[in-house]
């Protein structure tokens, strides 16, 4: 096992190395990226003026709910995990994954769970078209019949991500280099760890909700229809239970990542590091005690609504300890604005506008009028755009030389960084205008108070879309034929085992177990 | 089991590249893409022969290849390639599956509660959620187990207001003891009794394994095993029973839906659970495998057993007695 | 909080994107508070909703001031390039225990005023009047459950035309929000809405009256207003509900009290033509010419415009609508279980649903030459 990569298309449907099932995640993650923001860019046209123009309201609620599973699902979770897989065994001083077959185990099944939901479009009746949050009865009695592959797809994806996180749970618990102490680790292998608590915990509560729905569907019961005695909003119950862990399953990395490169451009340890550690926690089991503030206007009895209310409130206070400790890591460090970091700060400011946005979201009364209208789209692209997939830039940068051994181009990432920014911001930021005033989500055609924004909305999409296109072109150039490092370390302010070998790391690393030296406090 | 202090490292074992995964998959997707093919076809009616042969096939071939999977991790034991510490990954692993397993059913138990508790009562206009529900379901009473759905209360799917999402048509008896002709007839209680010694034996066979013994291992595993095909049995004839004499149906509203939903998956988990313990038993006898310090195969699948039992009794407690 | 502060707060924030690179925006010109923010509407309850809005966004804006300054402020005062030397301090349990504590004191000041708005809301009691809304896909039907508006019931359908939304005819003012019959409620009266759905959620949304509650099938919700200017209010469906869940506008015309009862006793007066009808008998061309009607309003949206078929199967050529008529009979009033095709017998009145009926049978190149009459439907329905 001592010897490098097999070659050819075998290495990469055979292996059991963390480094290559990392980069098939980070590549698989990408495409699906790609073919979300397809699908976003199809919303952003249709939306772009009043009018029905290029696709039937059935096919535009297709595009909605495809692009949100594919993103949510495809592009955001498979690249933390594939980040992970890179990440966790060099942080923690391991050979590999805890269970290294059933690690490419987790990763095959999605591309095919991927291939069967895409291929719903071509189905009679067409894609799933009740929103990414599939709502019964619209995703049971009344859909079309594609969504029995849908049901199948979503257990699959759920599998992938219960394996997924057996094994980063196992890794993190098992295989720490002798000295690597609890509170020695690395802040991302932390949130990884708690994210992957998240997940055992919701995932399989998210099987039973499409089990439900399969049953009702094919066999006649009758959970979701108050007829025989159900009730659809037991649905939505079951639904957030998974959904608003979901939501901190997919920005918990994305805290750990900037956690991570924050410091090492302050040239300055991270300020608070236990107090993260809690913080990461108490969002985490908060999370399960919030989810009804999706469901303010179900109907729910007050003391519900209260309960769901001041819960939801309070995530606001460990969150704000976190973004704290990031901005007093920053003060009096001494500060470079290489790509990586520019996207955190990019994530700092915007993550914190879309945090905000949530805080007026969780004020139950308020929330009577945001419920359901592009405020609450905004918002959620502030946390999950600007937070997610920034932080998942900046990672990819920050990373990259270590991965491939060679620099990509600083300027066009910094290029790259602003025209995200200011392309991100007038995608989304007029979102909330529209939203307040009174624009619902969902609706392929609007009226014309709100014309100009949603253009502006849409003039920005396709900025920030075009945007991406050169973060991929930097990345193949820079894997191509970029300026090689040898470096170990690739940036100087940078602390932590993966920095400690060669680059690029090789095949395997930590074979033998590195001794933490005891003084050393965490990286 | 081996307990390992997490500073004491041994050469982990990180096996060399292989096609199971692979394999699995193709095994997987076949059988849900036939399974989603088969049943699109029996609810929309369009009949075709090829989802279940693909359905099958998956299945086959899934089976067949977890099979050379954990034979292939069986033989690496043996051959002495793991160490303690990867044991220690099997332990994780398994203890986190078996969590899962647990969130999993209390997505349903959950959904249990919720209807018993709140969504009924409200559908009969009782509580601050169902004031008004008395202009939808005029007449509806709310009673656990719930035998007459608000569907029929109000004159079966014709009257209903909604727009029709089905009929659903209640028991006529239900599975509660209350309900039961004679005691020694009803059912669960024997199962239950049943699944709490299968627990008994399945330990005494540990203890067995433990003093070395494995004559006695052998014996108390083999009763486990039998032990679960009995109450498989019985349960194929509980729901014989209600579907050919008591009328409860997947169809008798949100009592038999729970039902159903409930024990089913659980049934499917003993099914599971024996024959995780029926290989290890023949693995014990055919090939002599277990000592009393390694045995994680048969360790791993009584705990799964366990949780097996435990899930019945909350189950007997919720959908049968309470 | 003036209103002048928040015009100019709110104009700054326009004006940063608009120089950001918008095109669309500085084209646009004249933009108002309405076209950025939330409305108070024409309620107390909208009123404080509001307050409690600003007050959130207000502390949201100066935490964000803070956080940001002494960010930008490290950006320009830490930086490398100018020679800062890093300090190593990494932690501080009082500064921990200090921003935990006073986000948290800031957060009961917002849920005290959160409490009692939301306490607000939830008071349905002492309504002097309940009007049943169901939600249907994709239109919205009133029952007015007073006792001077017995037996008046309508639905409400988007009256904006195709063309109109396929970009063949200019839009109107209200492209969207405009209906073919609005809900009518009496000004400074406390009108309880009672929602529920037929189908699938939708969600009963009108901004200005401060009301959004989901319509749930099996279930009656319960949500209250006391509008305190006359005026008509448009809102829409706000739950994903299905195809044209982008075309079921609300619109509510909230007029005086005797307005409010003279157009109460003209619906009684309509509802007893209805009555009359029913007992008519039409020949085929009236049916023919009433049903192409209904179809267009009712069937056409899943049918097709020729019957082709679309979201339902096709009429042209069907089975069931060239056989036997009691089969047809039987899937208008009763629709098909289980599908999206619903029971019309609920929906339409027994005249409409002969003469639809009868046109099903006879156009699109159905040749059947029989007729329905709103008697047959009666006696249908009987059994
Ligand atoms: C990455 C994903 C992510 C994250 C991190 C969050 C974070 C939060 N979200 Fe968000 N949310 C979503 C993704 C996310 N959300 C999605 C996808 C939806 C829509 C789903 C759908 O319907 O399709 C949604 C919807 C949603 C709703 C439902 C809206 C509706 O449908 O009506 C609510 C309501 O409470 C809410 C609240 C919050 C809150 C309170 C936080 C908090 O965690 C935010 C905490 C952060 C801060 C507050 C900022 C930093 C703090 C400070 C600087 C300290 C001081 C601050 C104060 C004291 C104010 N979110
Ligand atoms: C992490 C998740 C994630 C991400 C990254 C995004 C990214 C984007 N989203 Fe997403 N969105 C959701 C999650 C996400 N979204 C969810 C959960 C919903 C709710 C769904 C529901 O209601 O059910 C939603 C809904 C949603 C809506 C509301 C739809 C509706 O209510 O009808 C809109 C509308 O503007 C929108 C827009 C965008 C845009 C423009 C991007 C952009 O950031 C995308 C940019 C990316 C690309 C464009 C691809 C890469 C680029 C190239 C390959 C270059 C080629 C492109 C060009 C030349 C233009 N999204
Ligand atoms: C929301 C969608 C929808 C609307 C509106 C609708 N239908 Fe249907 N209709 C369907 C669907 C779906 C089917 C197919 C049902 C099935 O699978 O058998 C159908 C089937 C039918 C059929 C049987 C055709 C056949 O041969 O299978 C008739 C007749 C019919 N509808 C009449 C009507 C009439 C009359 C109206 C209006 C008053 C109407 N429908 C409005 C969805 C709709
Ligand atoms: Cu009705 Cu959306
Ligand atoms: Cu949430």
């Amino acid at each position: 096992m001592a010897h490098g990569p097999a070659k050819g298309i075998s290495r990469w449907l055979f292996t059991t190395n963390h480094k290559d099932i990392g980069t098939m995640y980070l590549w698989f993650s990408f495409a699906m990226f790609i073919l979300g923001g397809a699908f976003a860019m199809i919303i952003r046209a249709e939306l772009f003026q009043p009018g029905m123009q290029l696709v039937e309201p059935a096919f535009f609620n297709q595009m909605t709910t495809l692009h949100g599973l594919v993103m949510v699902f495809g592009a955001i979770m498979p690249s933390f995990v594939g980040l992970a897989n890179w990440l966790i065994p060099m942080m923690i001083g391991a050979p590999d994954m805890a269970l290294p077959r059933m690690n490419n185990w987790s990763f095959w099944i999605l591309p095919p769970a991927f291939l069967m939901l895409a291929s719903t479009l071509f189905m009679e009746g067409g894609a799933p078209a009740f929103g990414w949050t599939f709502y019964a009865p619209l995703s049971t009695t009344y859909a079309a019949p594609s969504v029995t592959f849908f049901i199948f797809s979503i257990h699959v994806l759920g599998l992938s991500s219960i394996m997924g996180s057996i094994n980063i749970i196992a890794t993190v618990m098992n295989m720490r280099a002798p000295g690597m102490t609890y509170m020695k680790m690395p802040l991302f292998v932390w949130t990884w760890l708690i994210t992957a608590f998240l997940l055992v915990a919701v995932m399989p509560v998210l099987a039973g909700a499409v089990t439900m729905m399969l049953m009702d569907v094919h066999f006649g019961t009758s959970f979701f229809s108050a007829a025989g005695g159900g009730d659809p909003v037991l649905f939505q119950h079951i639904f957030w239970f998974f959904g608003h862990p979901e939501v901190y399953i997919i920005i918990l990395p994305a805290f750990g990542v900037v956690s991570q490169i924050i410091p090492a451009f302050s040239r300055k340890p991270l300020f608070g590091y236990d107090s993260m550690v809690y913080a990461t926690a108490a969002i985490a089991f908060l999370s399960f005690i919030v989810w009804a503030h999706h469901m303010y206007t179900v109907g729910m009895p007050v003391a519900g609504e209260l309960f769901f209310m001041y819960a939801t409130m309070l995530i606001a206070v460990p969150t704000g300890v976190k973004v704290f400790n990031w901005i007093t890591t920053m003060w009096r460090g001494a500060l470079s604005f290489e790509t990586p970091m520019l996207f955190c700060i990019g994530f700092l400011v915007l993550f914190t506008i879309g945090g905000f946005t949530g805080l007026m979201l969780s004020i139950a009364p308020a929330d009577f009028q945001y419920h359901d209208s592009y405020f609450v789209v905004a918002h959620f692209h502030y946390v999950m755009v600007a937070g997610a997939v920034f932080s998942m830039t900046a990672a990819v940068y920050f990373w990259l030389p270590k991965w491939c051994g060679k620099m990509y181009n600083e300027t066009m990432g910094k290029t790259h960084f602003w025209i995200s920014f200011i392309g991100f911001n007038i995608t989304f930021f007029p979102q909330h205008f529209v939203g307040l005033a009174g624009m619902p989500r969902r609706i392929p055609d609007y009226s014309l108070q709100f014309a100009d924004f949603n253009m502006m909305s849409s003039i920005g999409a396709f900025i920030y879309g075009a945007s991406q296109i050169m973060f991929l072109y930097n990345v193949i150039a820079t894997i191509v034929a970029g300026k090689p490092v040898s470096d170990d370390k690739v940036w100087d302010g940078a602390e932590g085992l993966e920095w400690t070998v060669a680059t690029p790391a090789p095949y395997h690393t930590f074979e033998t177990p590195p001794t933490i030296d005891p003084a050393h406090a965490h990286s | 089991m081996t307990t390992q202090a997490s500073t004491d490292h041994e050469k982990y074992y990180v096996p060399e590249s292989s096609p199971l995964a692979v394999l699995a998959t193709i095994g997987l997707v076949l059988s849900i893409f036939g399974a989603a093919n088969f049943m699109n076809d029996l609810t929309f009616g369009e009949p075709g022969e090829a989802s279940p042969a693909i359905l099958y096939t998956g299945l086959f071939f899934f089976a067949a290849t977890l099979f050379v999977w954990f034979r292939t991790t069986i033989r690496e034991n043996i051959a002495g390639m793991a160490s303690g510490q990867l044991k220690k990954s099997y332990v994780l692993g398994m203890f986190w599956f078996i969590f899962s397993e647990v969130m999993f059913f209390a997505a349903f138990f959950g959904a249990l509660f919720y209807v018993r508790n709140l969504a009924g009562p409200w559908l009969a206009g009782e509580g601050e959620g169902g004031r008004m529900n008395g202009l939808l379901w005029e007449g509806f009473q709310y009673a656990w187990p719930m035998m007459t759905t608000p569907q029929e209360a109000v004159g079966g799917a014709a009257s209903q207001l909604m727009a029709n999402n089905g009929s659903f048509t209640s028991a006529e008896t239900s599975m509660a003891f209350a309900d039961a002709h004679h005691w020694y007839a009803w059912l669960p209680m024997w199962n239950t009794i049943i699944l709490l010694s299968s627990s008994v034996t399945v330990h005494m066979a540990h203890t067995g394994l433990l003093g070395g013994d494995k004559k006695k291992f052998n014996l108390w595993l083999a009763l486990t095993v039998v032990l679960g095909i009995v109450f498989l049995c019985l349960q194929v004839a509980e729901y014989y029973e209600a579907y050919a004499h008591f009328g409860l149906t997947l169809n008798s509203g949100i009592y038999g839906s729970t039902f159903f939903m409930l024990t089913g998956f659980h049934g499917f988990h003993v099914f599971m659970g024996m024959t995780m313990l029926a290989i290890q038993l023949y693995r014990s006898v055919r090939n002599g495998h277990f000592t009393a310090e390694d045995h994680f195969g048969f360790e791993a699948s009584s705990w799964y057993w366990h949780f097996v039992d435990v899930v019945w009794v909350f189950l007997f407690l919720f959908v049968y007695i309470l | 909080m003036h209103g002048a502060i928040k015009k100019a707060l709110a104009g700054g924030v326009v004006t940063a994107l608009a120089t950001a690179g918008s095109v669309a925006l500085a084209a646009s010109g004249g933009i108002t508070m309405d076209d950025v923010n939330m409305s108070p509407g024409v309620t107390a309850v909208g009123q404080s909703i509001y307050d409690l809005h600003m007050w959130i966004f207000w502390i949201c804006v100066v935490i964000g001031v803070v956080v940001f300054g002494v960010m930008f402020y490290s950006i320009f005062a830490h930086r490398k390039s100018k020679g800062a030397v890093p300090a190593q301090f990494h932690e501080s349990t009082k500064v921990e225990i200090a921003w935990t504590v006073v986000p948290f004191l800031i957060l009961i000041g917002i849920a005290i005023p959160a409490t009692s708005t939301l306490l607000e809301i939830y008071d349905f009691d002492d309504a002097e009047m309940d009007i049943l809304v169901t939600g249907y896909q994709w239109k919205w039907k009133y029952e007015y459950l007073t006792e001077d508006g017995e037996n008046v019931s309508f639905f409400s359908n988007l009256s904006t035309s195709q063309t109109e939304i396929y970009n063949a005819e200019e839009k109107n003012e209200h492209y969207l929000l405009e209906v073919d019959e609005p809900v009518v409620i009496p000004v400074n009266t406390k009108v309880r809405f009672l929602v529920t759905a037929n189908d699938v959620i939708h969600s009963w949304w009108v901004p200005e009256l401060a009301v959004k509650k989901d319509a749930v099938p099996g279930f009656v919700n319960e949500t209250a207003t006391i509008a305190q200017k006359e005026g008509i209010y448009r809102g829409q469906c706000a739950e994903l509900c299905g195809k044209d869940h982008g075309f079921m506008p609300i619109v509510v015309k909230v007029v005086s009290q005797e307005e409010y009862a003279e157009w109460i006793e003209g619906k009684q007066a309509e509802a007893a033509q209805v009555r009359e009808l029913m007992a008519q008998t039409f020949t085929m061309d009236e049916l023919m010419e009433r049903g192409k009607a209904v179809y267009q309003r009712n069937c056409l949206a899943c049918h097709g415009a020729n019957g082709e078929g679309g979201v339902g199967t096709a009429i042209k050529g069907s089975a069931i609508a060239t056989g036997e008529l009691g089969g047809h009979l039987n899937t208008g009033v009763n629709g098909v279980p289980g599908t999206a095709m619903q029971a019309f017998g609920g929906i339409i009145n027994d005249v409409e649903m002969a003469a639809v009926i009868t046109y099903q049978r006879n156009a699109f190149g159905n040749n059947m030459g029989d007729m329905v009459q709103p008697i047959d439907v009666f006696n249908f329905k009987k059994g």
